[in-house]
């Protein structure tokens, strides 16, 4: 989703003065094959970065044009549609954003500190072994089919969250957001759980490798200084990491974003602006919404479905462009010049 | 207050290789004291032990004796964390904290220790270190700027004025001035005379020159070859090492003749 074109590594150009050969005339070979090299590549890396610009500007554009009839149409056109709540498509995909920004940081929250907490583990305190065989256990965690993460948390989790929720519903209940428990947990809260299950390698993986890039300088500066180690990863290892944090965490929002089965196959949906974590039938997600509803529509159904997915396009956008914002704010004080 | 070291029979190894063997060194309080040696000899290495940052290496450890003023830096019941407080190190590489501004670079030790100290204080703190260090006049109007956008002889002055700010007994130099210019070692070098008046320096240095201008006494390390452990070839008051060693390595070494 982020738009960048980044130069090709310094060292992928073939130095053509290097290898030349013993005469003049092989060495002037060598140079003219590596100035053709040079030039292909750099056409290559160039093409590849405008394909990038144009799959997203036909992506935006067939969005646009396919929700274009349900963003025009009338009142009564949209409320012939069965399943169609509210009188206008803003009306309908307002409570959908509602849900899909609620599931997905209600997962940001629970998996980022976890998150944070292991790829530290990994990378700072863990002996080498182990966090070897960690790393692989983590990386395989994002292999699993989101089918799969659905139907755990279908069939398994909901029963072990079902005590959790209710003694959350019982003893915190007062506060709104608690309120209301009804088993089994086919609530955004279980949802959100899986997702943030879901997303948990993405966001460790990519810290873990911040972390382990904190320069040793830093490290020592700060131990010499006599820090201990917990003291010393929050004066490097964890200012330094910040900003990857951040994009690991907005990678993971990302994918939460759009996350579908998993949903779908959890969450008891409902069409309401509503902060009810653990009563079912409160939210929905709009990519869940998109395919619980997509088989059986055709004609302006359609086309209002995938105005909610233009809705979910720019929000994925605008969620981009602020983690951008935040890292650029402080790129001076982030250690990469 | 600063104190002075004594090491006895000190070897250094990483995991089953001996690096640094049987040194006996006395460094004195308030003196400027150089390690010189060739690449390799274990000079550095040997630095490290007297602030315990070797054991940042997996595998790295010592054997024998280092006592600051009686007190043994490897008793039992010593944490690392400690000696470090009073032991302060400066880096070959200027290496502030990039996510830092001036003033909170020269802070972030004093923040270790969970002291609470009053805005006035701290303020008082940073101008004091950065006069310390040389540095207080070129900076004083943009504190609050990331560390990272001085100079490189300007960054390794604030990390002598990090260093000092937590107010420990001896400082260590890890070739201090490698990879700076002429002029900024020139100001390095004058910031050391200027500290020896408080503080116990012990400075690593590849400049032979440097060892000569800066230090009261000096050591030179050796290495008998590749693989072989790095000894502690001769000490003695520096006019006397540069002037007539006496030892023939010594000589060779001064004169240029190998290293």
């Amino acid at each position: 989703m982020a738009v960048t074109t980044t130069p090709p590594p310094r060292g992928a150009a073939p130095r053509p003065s290097s290898d030349a050969g013993d005469t003049a005339g092989a060495a002037a070979r060598a140079a003219s094959t590596g100035r053709l090299a040079g030039r292909v590549f750099g056409a290559l890396s160039t093409g590849a970065g405008v394909l990038i610009l144009v799959t997203l500007a036909a992506v935006a554009v067939f969005l646009v044009l396919r929700a274009w009839p349900a963003l025009t149409a009338s009142r009564e056109e949209l409320e012939a549609i069965s399943w169609f709540n509210g009188g206008s498509v803003a009306e309908y995909v307002g409570p959908l954003i509602f849900g899909t920004l609620l599931a997905s940081l209600l997962a940001l929250l629970l998996a980022v500190p976890v998150s944070i907490g292991i790829a530290l583990f990994i990378s700072h305190y863990a002996p080498r072994r182990l966090a070897q065989g960690l790393g692989y256990l983590i990386d395989l965690l994002a292999a699993i089919p989101s089918v799969v993460y659905g139907l755990w948390g279908a069939l398994w989790l909901i029963g072990r969250l079902d005590p959790v929720f209710a003694w959350l519903s019982s003893n915190l209940g007062f506060i709104p957001l608690f309120a209301d428990y009804q088993a089994p947990a086919k609530n955004i809260m279980s949802a959100s759980v899986v997702l943030a299950v879901m997303i948990l390698p993405i966001i460790t993986a990519v810290s873990r490798e911040v972390f382990l890039q904190t320069p040793r300088l830093h490290e020592e500066a700060s131990l010499a200084l006599g820090a201990t180690r917990w003291e010393m990863v929050r004066q490097a290892v964890l200012p330094f990491g910040r900003s990857g944090v951040i994009s690991a965490s907005m990678l993971g929002l990302g994918r939460a974003l759009g996350e579908t089965m998993a949903v779908l196959m959890v969450i008891s949906p409902g069409f309401l602006f509503s902060f009810f974590l653990l009563k079912p039938g409160q939210q929905q997600t709009i990519a869940a919404n998109i395919a619980s509803k997509f088989p059986e529509a055709s004609g302006l159904s359609v086309s209002a479905l995938i105005a909610t997915g233009l809705a979910l396009f720019v929000i994925t956008f605008v969620v981009n462009f602020a983690a951008r914002w935040v890292i650029a704010r402080r790129a001076e004080f982030s250690g990469a010049n | 207050m600063s104190n002075r070291i004594d090491v006895s029979d000190l070897d250094v190894y990483y995991g089953d290789f001996l690096a640094v063997q049987g040194v006996n060194m006395t460094i004195e309080a308030r003196q400027a004291t150089a390690l010189i040696g060739p690449s390799g000899c274990g000079k550095s290495t040997f630095l490290r032990t007297l602030n315990r940052m070797h054991e940042v290496i997996p595998g790295a450890r010592v054997q024998g004796k280092a006592l600051m003023d009686g007190q043994d830096l490897y008793g039992a019941d010593v944490d690392p964390v400690t000696v470090r407080r009073l032991v302060g190190m400066v880096f070959q590489r200027p290496n502030p904290f990039p996510t830092m501004s001036i003033a909170d670079n020269v802070l972030a030790g004093v923040r270790l220790n969970n002291r609470r100290m009053s805005k006035g204080d701290q303020q008082d703190l940073v101008e004091q270190s950065l006069r310390g260090a040389n540095l207080w006049n070129e900076v004083k109007d943009r504190l609050a700027r990331p560390g990272s956008s001085l100079s490189g002889g300007q960054q390794q002055r604030l990390c002598i004025a990090r260093a000092i700010a937590v107010k420990p007994q001896v400082l260590l130099m890890d070739e201090p001035c490698s990879a700076l210019d002429p002029i900024s070692t020139l100001a390095i070098e004058d910031l050391i005379a200027e500290l020896k008046s408080q503080y116990t320096i012990v400075i690593v240095t590849h400049n032979m020159q440097q060892a000569a201008r800066v230090s009261d006494r000096t050591g030179f390390f050796n290495i008998a070859g590749t693989g072989k452990p790095g000894r502690l070839i001769e000490m003695d008051d520096t006019s006397t090492m540069f002037s007539s060693p006496r030892e023939q390595a010594t000589e060779d070494y001064i004169s240029g003749r190998f290293g």
